[in-house]
């Protein structure tokens, strides 16, 4: 814990990016997220912990409604992105994914090169006029994933080519590509060994000057390294949500700081 | 945990000294891999012995003998009229051209001085094909000028001649057989030797029409072959794209309910029903309530897609179904709607397994017989069909039916052909499926 960077927090002022009111998810008749509510601030790094099957990946997939792909599963409550319900009837999942992007636990590039990855997304939602246009687009989304300089004389080869650190970051080159305004990420680093986890997490920390990002993660040590605010779920319930400094070094619940400290988990 | 009682730590011996236990599992294994190898052999000596006895039978169909002659066409038995108008030739029948043949036979037998004791000009005569004179006057009759001249003429010769040269009939069959007399064997070594008997590719059999009864060394797989083709065309037509978009709702869009359960068990029923049941819907169907013609591709193709549906459909849905999921939400998460997901990732993902289930179905097809006999596909058809799309509707024979057809015949002739049409089956399907495998390996893609 010591490398905990408690200066960098700070307290945010900004506004709210996503409101969650009362959020309840079920799998069939299994109640798995009871009555969260959540801020999430723009242009800070939210960390979702807990330990596993606590609901925290569900509650992440609610945020761009992937959990719509799953028939059994039920979302009730509001969630609000700039003060419009995502679950509204007349949202369109699609094209709401585009302003939510998405990066998976394990990296899940296309089988096709690493510019397809790439301009795959704003070719199908129409953001580029011409192929300069969308060449510009993935160069600054690979310079921004961190991958361009090592990517660059190779664009057309492909993607599953690449090591593993490199394919999360070019997953990640891939959900910026489309110019979301919230990113989540569910796990980036749990198949990654830890130069690679190092480079995502710094890559994690700038991408917070553009997006409001939102991430899971099973390790407390980067819940502290990269986010301004986290929140503990146990068990479907929501237990502790506030400035990360303040969870891991002053937990108001009693679970949070037996979870932190390794008692339960 | 800790007060759970566990036995006590048994005794164990040497590590060098395998116990009985071990013993045993050894033997155990040791007889398993017996009995897989045991397995091995005999279906490999099976399938050894079954190509052997095909080849060795049918191979021969390739090589056909004929009669190398020098031909008077005479004016005054082919043109009396002396016109050379094709319409007013007609009117002489194979009867005539036949006796022509005849003389000119025994023409070339007296001048290269064959001598025989016993032959009769009968005997000289049935060398040759029945077949002969009908090749002979399609030849003048799409040519007319040719009467009158001296050509020479290669025509089919007798059936049991052409299976003395391949072995089949011999001097001691000769005796017995009312068909051939060991004179007319002796005059064909003379032949031979002379140059007038020769085998050569039987190009014929491979692009030639079925021949009756009487004369198996004119028959051939043309029309079967053409026949199989367009049936291949029409179930490749509907079955592709019906299956895989079937394939792909019932595996990407369709609720999973009863009703898609119960869609889903009797696609895998169909896919079990015996073939001739496949025969007697069409028959009911297509025939007797649509209307289309007996023995036609087309009726064919419709019972042959029908069977083959359900067999394409669970292969496509297995590959769909193959593709990780990671792929899909990737997609999903970048704001792919479910359309461009499934046709920009997952079906090019899918599609070495779907070309392979669609092949090794068609394949299944081409060699289903079945259901062909019922729709009257088994007709004796020697005119061949038109261009498609109106020769889907012309009567056709398919080459599996071919096969069955020429097993039914009498003439031992027909046994050789029956087992060369097999070898060309098989080549066509040894084809398919090496299609299947490369491009398997050419579109499989690593993710």
């Amino acid at each position: 814990m010591e490398d905990m960077r408690l200066a960098d927090r700070t307290a945010s002022a900004r506004e709210n990016k996503i409101t969650a009111r009362g959020v309840q998810v079920y799998y069939g008749t299994n109640h798995a997220i009871k009555d969260v509510d959540v801020d999430i601030a723009d242009r800070t790094v939210t960390a979702f912990i807990g330990p596993s099957g606590c609901g925290k990946s569900t509650f992440l997939r609610c945020l761009n409604r992937m959990n719509d792909t799953i028939p059994i599963c039920r979302v009730e409550g509001r969630i609000e992105i700039d003060g419009e319900d995502i679950y509204d009837k007349r949202v369109d999942p699609v094209q709401l994914r585009a302003r939510v992007g998405m990066v998976f636990q394990k990296p899940n590039p296309f089988p096709k090169s690493i510019y397809d990855n790439v301009a795959y997304g704003p070719r199908i939602h129409g953001l580029t006029r011409n192929r300069a246009e969308l060449d510009e687009v993935v160069e600054k989304s690979l310079r921004r994933a961190a991958l361009w300089n090592e990517v660059k004389d190779r664009l057309t080869s492909p993607g599953t080519g690449l090591s593993g650190g490199q394919q999360q970051r070019l997953c990640i080159a891939r959900a910026v590509a489309t110019s979301p305004e919230v990113l989540l990420m569910d796990e980036p680093c749990s198949a990654l060994d830890p130069i690679a986890t190092a480079q995502v997490e710094e890559l994690i920390d700038e991408l917070r000057e553009n997006f409001s990002v939102v991430i899971v993660t099973h390790s407390m040590q980067q819940a502290a390294r990269v986010s301004q605010r986290t929140a503990f779920f146990h068990l479907g319930n929501l237990v502790e949500f506030g400035e990360t400094g303040q969870i891991f070094t002053n937990p108001r619940d009693p679970r949070t700081e037996a979870y932190i400290t390794g008692r339960i988990g | 945990m800790t007060d759970a009682s566990l036995p006590t730590t048994p005794h164990r011996g040497s590590l060098i000294e395998v116990d009985a236990r071990t013993r045993r599992r050894n033997a155990a294994e040791k007889r398993f891999r017996l009995y897989g190898l045991v397995a091995l052999g005999i279906g490999l000596a099976a399938l050894v012995i079954l190509l052997t006895s095909v080849l060795s039978n049918g191979v021969s169909a390739f090589r056909q003998t004929s009669l190398v002659l020098e031909m008077n066409l005479d004016a005054a038995v082919l043109d009396k009229k002396g016109n050379r108008d094709p319409e007013e030739m007609k009117k002489v029948t194979t009867i005539g051209y036949g006796k022509l043949i005849d003389k000119a036979l025994k023409e070339a037998v007296a001048a290269k001085g064959i001598a025989i004791e016993g032959l009769t000009d009968k005997d000289v005569a049935n060398m040759i094909s029945k077949e002969a004179a009908a090749q002979v006057r399609e030849r003048v009759l799409s040519n007319p000028d040719l009467v009158g001249e001296t050509v020479t003429v290669k025509v089919l010769a007798n059936g049991r001649i052409d299976g003395y040269l391949k072995g089949r009939v011999t001097m001691q069959s000769a005796e017995r057989d009312s068909n051939v007399t060991p004179n007319q064997l002796r005059l064909a070594d003379a032949l031979m030797a002379e140059g007038l008997l020769v085998k050569a590719f039987n190009w014929d059999f491979i692009t030639g029409p079925d021949a009756s009864e009487l004369r198996p060394e004119a028959s051939g797989l043309g029309v079967a072959i053409l026949g199989s083709a367009y049936m291949m065309i029409i179930v490749l037509i509907l079955s592709l794209p019906i299956g895989v978009a079937a394939s792909i709702y019932l595996e990407e869009f369709a609720p999973k309910n009863r009703w898609t359960d119960l869609i889903e068990v009797n696609i895998s029923n169909l896919a079990a029903v015996p073939s001739i049941v496949f025969g007697i819907l069409g028959l009911a169907i297509f025939i007797n309530f649509a209307g289309l013609p007996q023995s036609a591709p087309i009726v064919g193709g419709l019972v042959l897609t029908l069977m083959t549906l359900p067999r394409i459909i669970i292969p496509t849905r297995a590959a769909l179904g193959a593709v990780p999921p990671s792929i899909r939400e990737a997609a999903l998460g970048v704001g792919a709607s479910k359309m461009q997901t499934i046709f920009h990732h997952v079906l090019p993902l899918a599609m070495p397994g779907i070309l392979t289930g669609m092949i090794i179905g068609l394949a299944q097809a081409l060699g289903e017989t079945a259901p062909l006999l019922l729709i009257g596909m088994v007709a004796f058809v020697r005119d061949f069909p038109a261009a498609p799309p109106e020769g889907f509707f012309d009567p056709a024979a398919a080459l599996p039916v071919q096969v069955y057809n020429w097993t039914q015949r009498a003439d031992p002739g027909f046994a050789e052909r029956a087992s060369g049409a097999i070898i060309v089956l098989l080549v066509f399907l040894l084809v398919m499926n090496a299609v299947a495998i490369l491009l398997r390996n050419r579109f499989e893609r690593r993710w």
